[in-house]
């Protein structure tokens, strides 16, 4: 089965309790599914998915390797 | 110049490194950290990034807005991990042939960057601390995400 790094920030990391974790994903796996996965079914949607430092469409399948990341509501400045 | 960093930012650093000879005013922004929210006492706040793609978003900021106001030059740098009250948490220098085109491209990387950049913020009080997002739009206040 493919594995992913998930990174974790902001009010997320704290969520999972950890600021990256490697997963395990079936073949076929869409970023939303890993949130799902990771977060559980209906959890608040992140604001942007990015893969690999690129912002993706939620519905991405994710590759074996894959950094995956879920953007949190954005507070810089 | 385009960075996050872990130390203090020196703001005379990014203004030499925006000025050119063809300009006629340099705008520096200092966004700094507040000693109160909805009245509770700030002690610091500290500042987490997806770097690879803060890094790429604020290169984009800055090559729109150099597209959009002809002659104008961007530098921002914004600060990393804790920032205690007083301290600069971002600095956006703007060298401009004319103040317009340097307060209004000032203003819009600014507000590019509080919009979409992926940097987080915590705030941390005397009792707790809390993650706060930017409101939409510019005038409001951060809410808890």
């Amino acid at each position: 089965m493919p594995t992913v790094t998930v990174l974790h920030f902001g009010i997320l990391r704290e969520t999972r309790g950890t600021a990256h974790e490697v997963v395990e994903v079936a073949e076929g796996t869409r970023l939303v599914d890993l949130h799902a996965q990771l977060f559980g079914k209906g959890a608040t949607l992140p604001v942007a998915m990015a893969r690999n430092a690129e912002r993706v469409a939620p519905e991405t399948v994710v590759a074996d390797g894959d950094e995956v990341v879920f953007l949190p509501p954005v507070g810089g400045g | 110049m385009i960075a996050l960093v872990d130390a203090p930012i020196d703001p005379a650093a990014l203004r030499e490194a925006v000025r050119r000879d063809h300009h006629g005013c340099v705008v520096v922004f200092e966004g700094v950290t507040r000693n109160t929210f909805e009245g509770r006492e700030v002690l610091r706040l500290s500042y987490e990034a997806y770097a690879p793609l803060a890094i790429a978003d604020l290169e984009a900021i800055r090559d729109e807005a150099e597209a959009r106001w002809p002659g104008v030059v961007v530098a921002m740098v914004h600060r990393l991990g804790v920032v205690d009250v007083g301290e600069a948490s971002v600095v956006i220098a703007v060298g401009a042939p004319h103040r317009p085109e340097g307060y209004e491209a000032s203003r819009f990387c600014l507000e590019a960057l509080k919009a979409r950049v992926p940097i987080w913020k915590q705030e941390i009080y005397a009792d707790g601390s809390a993650w706060k997002a930017n409101a939409p739009g510019s005038d409001g206040d951060d809410r808890d995400v």
